[in-house]
């Protein structure tokens, strides 16, 4: 409980003093030493007084191109302070800040817990009085049947839910037994969307067969990848097909309790939540014997992230909920067998539980017609950056990626020339014009050495420097390390000093060669996932511009 | 239950669960460790004792990763090599190496250039000298974890340290930076035993080093504890 616990002393006092500190360490018997380094380890958390409401502006590539570092510069201006700096009476707090997932809102930002659209320079005077824009899910697609629902029903209404097939999928399920539900999501060959597109039948068959009384479903909501926002679209507007894909894998794996953990960036969405679950105990959904199921126990509860991309990591995302420094563990074990607390834990990512709710609906075969035969069923994909139309896109087809830029988001934005796309997320790859034609599946990616990821489409036009976007996601791997490998915690920073030596056009000799080194070490030799993919964009922009890389030799005269 | 595997072309038979690193040490084959200890929980930070193994789409810690049936090893690759060297490069340009012969001798192993990064930016860290019996010069400090462990539950039971901050900026952490003689520190001297780079020294030590005699040492020794807190 030592998250939550100094969450609610942060939000009440707008930093956690020695005093707070020392009470909340006592009570929850967590040593004193050890509650410091949690607040240093949550960039939400401050040891330090804040100011009664922080704005926090994106510093994230899709809101980079959108003019968020002008907006940080109006709004200091306005408030007559810098960043990082409470304004003299103490009213506001101005920072820079990693992705808030909603790059199709570009640019993003977040005061206290209200979310901004287009918090663009112009619009500082009514982003401080906190009278902007609330940005509302963009959802396109010609068939969306993952997201129907989406700005059709009142996100927290169960009554709407039921109306538009909302738990059918749970009603089949629990017709059935657990092993018929594993072999209908590995009929339907159903993968992971959180990034890895790991098979959820074979994860959930690990945690059934896992020889234990305890075991935890957890949601993975900590949806951090700077350009993804889907997850955030879906907790937001459809959050009971995401309670409902929980409950088919705690009804499978048998466990009585679970946690959803939404990253704290998304106040909003942790709102809608709450509501849904206070819904579900009310109308039996949660609880004892749910459905009258005799013996069908769920609890389900929700935490609140504290400002840490690592904690999407799952090893690290139990470190949280159990109130520890969000370090990923080594693997294995694995959270089949040794998840949260040590138990058993099946963990899955927002879009997977909702394509759970869609398949277990439909059955398998109907969920087999969307997709291709390797890369089953509908998959979100999330647009942003220099396109006409921003947002989310669900294919439920065989599309390429010129499709889905120019046919279905419109093109780039003044018919400007496409210079990259950066795809997969941060994590991903930078891919040029001459793969437009790539499909959009797991099979195609995989052969072209790509990965979706988590379905990051972010596109840069031909006047844009894409030194400035390497040294902007340097900066947010060096940011996010953890600090725990060497590898990622020292190569992140090496990283990002010589990304912006090559962005001020000062390159020193042999500092292609260093990039490369440093890169090559943190994929082959980091503990988790982060520090493996930290220098994946940077290497592939590498392959593809070496000579953006090229020292500036000056002549002595 | 014994375990067939090759390690750099030759065949070791071990029981199962024996970590790579120990079956290597069977054909006196040593892989190099900076955070490694056996006083203290393997938890795979330094990564330089990380081997190839075959089929593996990343390098293995050796410290932590147990054998398997027919896995095939090889403790000394290109890539191994690369990946030790430019470690040892990073480090050495983050922190004070200057006391820490084993690294010493393992840069020298692995022809790391000690200029590799020019113009790095250090760590920020401080030397802390608040109480009698040790100094914390973190400018010194490989961030091992050792010492936090040997407080907590691999030794002492104590509690004082915690791993602070966060990536690049990690360091060891004291409850809102309370000098030692106001947490629960009870100056066993464990961390100060485990710590592999002399970022954590004894008081003689360090006043020996700044050319103290035995007796000005014991004045001054004793001058420190007077002023330390009754618990």
């Amino acid at each position: 409980m030592l998250l939550p616990a100094l969450l609610e002393a942060q939000n009440r006092y707008n930093h956690i003093s020695k005093e707070h500190a020392s009470l909340i360490g006592k009570a929850l018997r967590v040593p004193l030493a050890d509650v410091t380094g949690v607040i240093e380890f949550y960039t939400l958390l401050f040891d330090k007084p804040t100011a009664e409401t922080i704005i926090r502006v994106c510093d994230s590539p899709a809101c980079s191109l959108a003019g968020s570092a002008e907006s940080v510069d109006a709004l200091t201006a306005q408030l007559n302070t810098t960043p990082n700096q409470a304004t003299p009476d103490g009213q506001f707090f101005v920072e820079s800040v990693p992705c808030l997932g909603m790059c199709e809102h570009a640019p993003a930002a977040l005061r206290g817990e209200e979310p901004v659209s287009q918090a663009t320079a112009d619009k500082a005077t009514s982003l401080i009085s906190g009278d902007a824009e609330a940005p509302q899910g963009i959802i396109y697609g010609d068939e969306r049947p993952l997201t129907a629902r989406c700005g059709v029903v009142v996100p927290t209404s169960l009554e709407d839910y039921l109306e538009h097939d909302g738990f059918a999928g749970l009603h089949n399920v629990l017709a059935k037994s657990p092993e018929d539900v594993i072999a209908d999501i590995k009929t339907a060959g159903l993968m992971g969307r959180g990034g890895a597109a790991f098979p959820t039948g074979i994860k959930w068959e690990g945690a059934a067969n896992a020889l234990d009384d305890t075991k935890y479903i957890v949601c993975n909501a900590d949806e951090s990848e700077p350009g993804t926002f889907k997850d955030r679209v879906i907790l937001e507007e459809d959050p009971f097909s995401v309670l409902e894909g929980m409950l088919t894998a705690a009804y499978t794996i048998s466990a009585k309790k679970g946690y959803i953990f939404i990253r704290g960036e998304y106040p909003r969405a942790q709102r809608i939540f709450e509501q849904v679950i206070a819904a579900a105990y009310e109308q039996n959904y949660l609880g004892k014997d749910i459905q009258g199921v005799e013996g069908f126990d769920f609890d389900l509860e929700m935490r609140s992230g504290a400002g840490a991309y690592i904690c999407g990591e799952e090893t690290a995302l139990f470190e949280a909920i159990e109130g520890k420094r969000g370090f990923p563990r080594i693997k294995p074990p694995f959270p089949t067998t040794h998840g949260l607390f040590n138990k058993p834990t099946a963990i899955n990512n927002v879009e997977t539980l909702a394509n759970v709710s869609l398949l277990m609906r439909i059955g398998p075969d109907q969920y087999r017609q969307y997709g291709t035969e390797g890369s089953p069923g509908p998959r979100l994909f999330c647009l942003s950056g220099d396109v006409v139309k921003p947002g989310v896109y669900e294919v439920t087809e065989k599309t390429t990626l010129r499709e889905l830029i120019y046919e279905q988001a419109g093109g780039l934005v003044g018919k400007a020339e496409l210079q990259a796309i950066l795809f997969g997320g941060a994590a991903g790859n930078f891919i040029t014009p001459a793969q437009l034609d790539l499909p959009l599946t797991f099979e195609d990616t995989r052969a072209a050495q790509l990965s979706l990821g988590s379905g990051v489409v972010m596109i840069f036009n031909g006047t844009r420097d894409i030194r400035q976007a390497l040294v902007e996601l340097g900066h947010f791997f060096a940011h996010e390390s953890c600090g725990k490998c060497y590898p990622c915690q020292l190569g992140t920073q090496r990283q990002l000093e010589i990304l912006e030596r090559v962005n001020h056009g000062a390159a020193l000799p042999g500092d292609l060669e260093r990039l490369n080194d440093v890169g090559w070490t943190m994929t082959d030799a980091s503990l988790c996932g982060l520090g493996q993919t930290a220098a994946t964009a940077v290497l592939s922009a590498m392959e593809h511009w070496p000579e953006l890389f090229e020292e500036i030799t000056v002549s002595p005269n | 239950m014994t375990v067939k595997l090759s390690i750099d072309g030759k065949p070791v038979s071990v029981a199962e669960g024996t970590t790579l690193m120990e079956a290597a040490r069977k054909i006196d084959v040593d892989t190099p460790v900076i955070c490694y200890h056996e006083a203290t929980t393997s938890e795979g930070l330094c990564r330089q004792c990380v081997v190839e193994v075959d089929g593996w789409r990343v390098l293995a810690p050796a410290c932590v990763t147990p054998v398997s049936q027919d896995m095939h090893v090889h403790t000394d690759s290109e890539r191994v090599q690369h990946a030790r060297r430019t470690i040892l490069e990073m480090l050495n340009a983050t922190v004070d190496l200057s006391q820490a012969p084993d690294l010493q001798i393992q840069m020298d192993d692995y022809q790391a250039d000690r200029q590799r990064f020019p113009n790095a930016q250090v760590r920020d860290a401080q030397v802390l000298d608040d109480n009698p019996f040790y100094v914390r010069d973190y400018e010194k400090c490989v961030m091992c974890w050792r010492c936090v462990q040997a407080c907590g539950d691999d030794l002492q039971f104590t509690y004082s340290l915690s791993t602070g901050g966060r990536g690049y900026e990690s360091k060891i952490s004291t409850f809102f930076d309370a000098p030692m003689p106001e947490t629960t520190c009870v100056f066993c001297g464990n961390c100060v035993a485990v710590c592999p780079s002399n970022a954590l020294v004894s008081k003689t030590e360090f006043f020996m080093d700044q050319g103290l005699n035995y007796d000005q040492i014991r004045q001054e020794k004793r001058k420190q504890r007077k002023q330390m807190p009754r618990k």
